[in-house]
């Protein structure tokens, strides 16, 4: 069962959760910095479903053999698909990436193999901050030798962690940290972009008119690379930053706070001026703990309805995961019954992305490379979706562990 | 909108109409409803039960409580595990999405223990899941239940293990093993348990059925990775007169996750979007089974694939878990999960902006704000709450957003700040003139000052730290 491959697997897995054990835990304030934002969810109506027939009258003969049962699985017809949205540019495609990545695409919800295959698996970005900011513990360990500079720290990303798209954060560029002007942000783009070949996110930093500026600026200086701009808000000057979008090449990310009629009415603003396949979508992320049932249910909301044939909604969707660290459970050092914070963190932010991964979330952008390399992993075995023998776990009772 | 999603799929929408037809239709409002239409909004919204309308429950309306009862009833089945006060329910869901209606009776989470382990081992993990418990906004979150396995193979070993754990815990217990022999064994160490049985397989069914019969227990049906088996299984076994069954497809891990998912998936649309009868019972998972999948692995590595497995399951209609670990870091994010898919998707996110008196301040106590994000709001004034802190907690409309998400997005500016001070008289309640601002709205100090005309202090990152922070800084003079 364990072959050679996954038992390096487990071994590298082991290495990212025994890292902590190397360095001495002092008390550490953490923060996440670019946390996206959430609210005002729309009230779901109840919805009731009564059986129709009355059950079969038990008094028959009892069976003396098993009785046969057909199941025949309940496959679902959807008349709606979600767009395709391809994120960098190799040279043949007009940049210079080393591969481009393309996400969406879905006839069915997330990993319903039963009615079909998952076009485009979801992909990971890992994030990466552009000046220092104060990271949770657990975090913190593994990127402490990168932090303020962002090119290392992208290169550590993409050579030690496998990062396949990064998430350049350029927060120095909010007026009230350093107030970074748009050339100078675009200078840190194109660094980034000349030190590693990996599909880039450009994420501002909140402020609508700022990041519009920045986004002009590095949508220019990066034409032709694809870049997904993070993000475009609704108190945002919408046609500017779609027409740098546009002439530059790039995508945009459509964010709203965990309302879906907001979704589909910023959605709807940029369809004056993108077409649908450079819009990416994001309903907003919460923490296990900290309001992961609304981001939940929004995105399997979004997600059921878009298939269903909403047109306002069939766009790949993103999450900032790594807003899982801004729930005290993950950061905080805890009575020792609660474990370690070097395991409790990951799983905090694995557990956070399973359970949207399972709404329907195409784009991952996170933090903790044990909750990455996780994830990818159980992105790779579902996409693969390999018929498997149920031998073992068909005698799991009597088993000594 | 999202309507169009479970309309098409839904077998059939219950509207009011449909059951106030039914109803005796007397307006007598000894159900303490104003009339019977809204008597039968109540049920249809799961508020109220049949029961409390006491003219149906008179035998002349028997019939129509019988027909309202199957048209009420869920398409999960709701089954009982454990004898008496200590019986845990699961299962009973009406829907398959949490949006559709609030998920009914919380994943039941089982630790195990075996029939090999030492007295001091299976007593330890007993109390450990009994005591297990963490406070998270308001309530109390716990594990439910002990799987006892046999690995001895010995019937006279599982018996002594089964009453000792009987001796240390009420919890509801399952009885795991494929012998029917050893069940019954376990069965005469505790014969009014009710427990839930592991399982019927193809081989042991008849045997098992016969046990669950004898001893009213529920029963598992365990069909690893093959769904027709388990609906035949099933289907033999609600003849034969087994009337709860838990179903098992098989929790599989590594290759197996995706079919694993799929199997869940495919039995609950089949019983709650399609009607079958043979599926509609609850479902049970056992990530406990990564470890045997993975005999070579750490204890640390099978931890953390149970975690997320037990995870996947939650998220994917499990209604009872095995686990092995007994980590709390562990289990620790799967209660909490829990919690979250199982609250009411009705509940709004936002709370009243306003003042909030926490206890009993006077014009010396601080004064604090926070913003109107509900599970700020909580987390906030239940730290300042369980400091046993008199004071004012203004809450600002941030829109329903949280401290750093407010600030960076400009949902929480200066200006609301001063507003909301304003707009709470706070100038004739206290004396002194001291906000304390979060930590995390630290850099809006300035400009709240100036704003406001109140003296800033910044406060703690974390409303964790408050009863030190106002322990160490606080004077108001």
């Amino acid at each position: 069962m364990l072959e050679k491959e996954s038992k390096e697997e487990l071994q590298n897995l082991l290495d990212l959760l025994n890292r902590f054990e190397e360095i001495e835990l002092e008390d550490v304030e953490m923060e996440i910095g670019d946390l996206e934002l959430w609210l005002q969810s729309s009230v779901a109506a109840p919805r009731v479903m009564p059986r129709v027939s009355p059950a079969a009258s038990p008094l028959k003969a009892r069976p003396t053999s098993i009785l046969q049962a057909d199941f025949i699985p309940p496959i679902e017809k959807y008349p709606g698909q979600i767009a395709e949205v391809t994120l960098g540019a190799t040279k043949s495609q007009g940049g210079s990436r080393g591969k481009s990545l393309t996400i969406g695409g879905e006839r069915a919800p997330a990993f319903y193999l039963f009615e079909t295959s998952t076009p485009n698996p979801p992909i990971i970005s890992l994030d990466v901050f552009d000046t220092t900011i104060p990271l949770a513990k657990p975090v913190k360990t593994h990127f402490k030798e990168v932090l303020g500079d962002p090119v290392a720290w992208a290169k550590l990303a993409v050579d030690r962690y496998g990062a396949d798209i990064i998430t350049l954060h350029l927060i120095s560029i909010d007026p009230l940290v350093n107030d970074t002007s748009p050339s100078e942000a675009a200078k840190i783009v194109e660094n980034v972009l000349q030190a590693v070949d990996v599909p880039l996110v450009i994420g501002g930093c909140g402020d609508p008119k700022k990041d519009l500026e920045v986004f002009e600026k590095v949508a220019e200086v990066g034409a032709g690379e694809r870049f997904l701009l993070s993000s475009v808000t609704q108190d945002m000057d919408i046609e500017r930053a779609c027409a740098a979008a546009k002439k530059h090449g790039h995508a945009v990310l459509s964010f709203t706070p965990m309302d879906l009629n907001q979704a589909r009415q910023l959605n709807r603003r940029l369809y004056d001026f993108l077409p649908k396949e450079q819009i990416i979508m994001d309903t907003t992320t919460a923490a296990l703990g900290y309001g992961l049932d609304y981001a939940f249910t929004i995105m399997e909301r979004a997600r059921l309805a878009a298939l269903m044939g909403d047109p306002e909604l069939q766009h790949p969707m993103s999450s900032g995961t790594t807003n899982a660290w801004a729930a005290r459970e993950a950061w905080k050092k805890m009575d020792p019954e609660w474990g370690p914070r070097e395991l409790r963190g990951p799983i905090w932010e694995t557990v956070t992305a399973i359970t949207l991964l399972l709404a329907g979330v195409d784009l991952f952008m996170m933090m903790h490379p044990a909750a990455v390399q996780t994830l990818k992993d159980i992105i790779g075995k579902l996409a693969a979706g390999k018929s498997v023998s149920s031998e073992r776990i068909a005698n799991w009772v009597p088993t000594k562990i | 909108m999202s309507e169009k999603e479970s309309k098409k799929a839904s077998i059939k929408e219950l509207s009011p109409i449909d059951v106030y037809m039914l109803l005796p239709k007397t307006n007598c409002k000894e159900c303490g409803e104003e009339n019977c239409m809204a008597f039968a909004a109540k049920l249809v919204n799961r508020e109220m039960t049949l029961e409390q309308c006491p003219p149906l429950l008179k035998k002349e309306n028997a019939k129509a409580y019988k027909d309202l009862w199957e048209m009420l009833k869920p398409p999960i089945k709701e089954v009982s595990i454990g004898s008496d006060d200590q019986a845990i329910k699961i299962g009973g869901k009406y829907v398959m999405y949490r949006h559709e209606f609030t998920y009914t009776n919380p994943t039941a989470i089982a630790i195990d223990v075996t029939d090999e382990m030492l007295d001091e081992e299976i007593v330890r993990r007993v109390k450990k899941t009994q005591q297990f418990s963490y406070e998270y906004i308001g309530s109390t979150l716990k594990l439910n239940m002990i799987a006892i396995r046999s690995t001895s193979n010995d019937p006279d070993k599982f018996k002594t293990c089964v009453r000792k754990v009987a001796e240390h815990t009420k919890m509801p217990f399952i009885l795991c093993t494929f012998d029917p022999k050893i069940s019954e064994a376990g069965l005469m160490a505790a014969p009014k348990a009710q427990p839930l049985l592991y399982a019927a397989t193809k081989d042991n069914w008849k045997d098992m059925a016969e046990l669950a019969l004898m001893y009213k227990c529920p029963l598992a049906v365990f069909a690893p990775n093959n769904v027709t088996l388990l609906r035949s299984l099933a289907k033999t076994l609600l003849q034969y007169g087994v009337k709860d069954l838990v179903l098992d497809p098989g929790t599989l891990s590594g290759d197996g996750l995706g079919a694993m998912i799929n199997n869940f998936t495919m039995i609950r649309r089949a019983a709650a979007k399609r009607g079958d009868e043979i599926l509609g019972f609850p479902l049970i998972g056992t990530p406990i089974a990564t470890w045997i999948e993975n005999p070579e692995a750490s204890a640390e590595v099978n931890s953390w694939n149970e975690a997320y497995l037990a995870a996947t399951l939650i998220d994917r209609y499990a209604d009872i878990l095995i686990l092995h670990s007994t980590e709390g870091w562990v289990l620790l994010p799967n209660v909490v999960l829990r919690q979250n898919i199982y609250t009411d998707p009705r509940k709004p996110v936002a709370v009243e902006p306003g003042l909030r008196v926490l206890g009993t301040p006077n014009e010396n106590s601080p004064v604090m704000f926070t913003t109107n994000f509900a599970l700020t709001f909580y987390t906030v004034a239940s730290d300042i709450e369980s400091g046993g802190i008199d004071s004012y907690l203004l809450v600002v409309d941030s829109e329903g957003i949280a401290v750093d998400c407010a600030v960076a997005g400009r949902k929480l500016t200066a200006e609301k700040v001063a507003e909301a001070l304003k707009e709470a008289k706070m100038e004739e309640k206290v004396k002194h003139k001291k906000l304390i601002i979060p930590g995390k709205a630290a850099r809006l100090s300035g400009e709240i000052e100036e704003t406001s005309g109140w003296e800033i202090m910044v406060g703690p990152r974390d409303s964790s730290d408050i009863p030190k922070y106002l322990k160490e800084k606080w004077n108001s003079s």
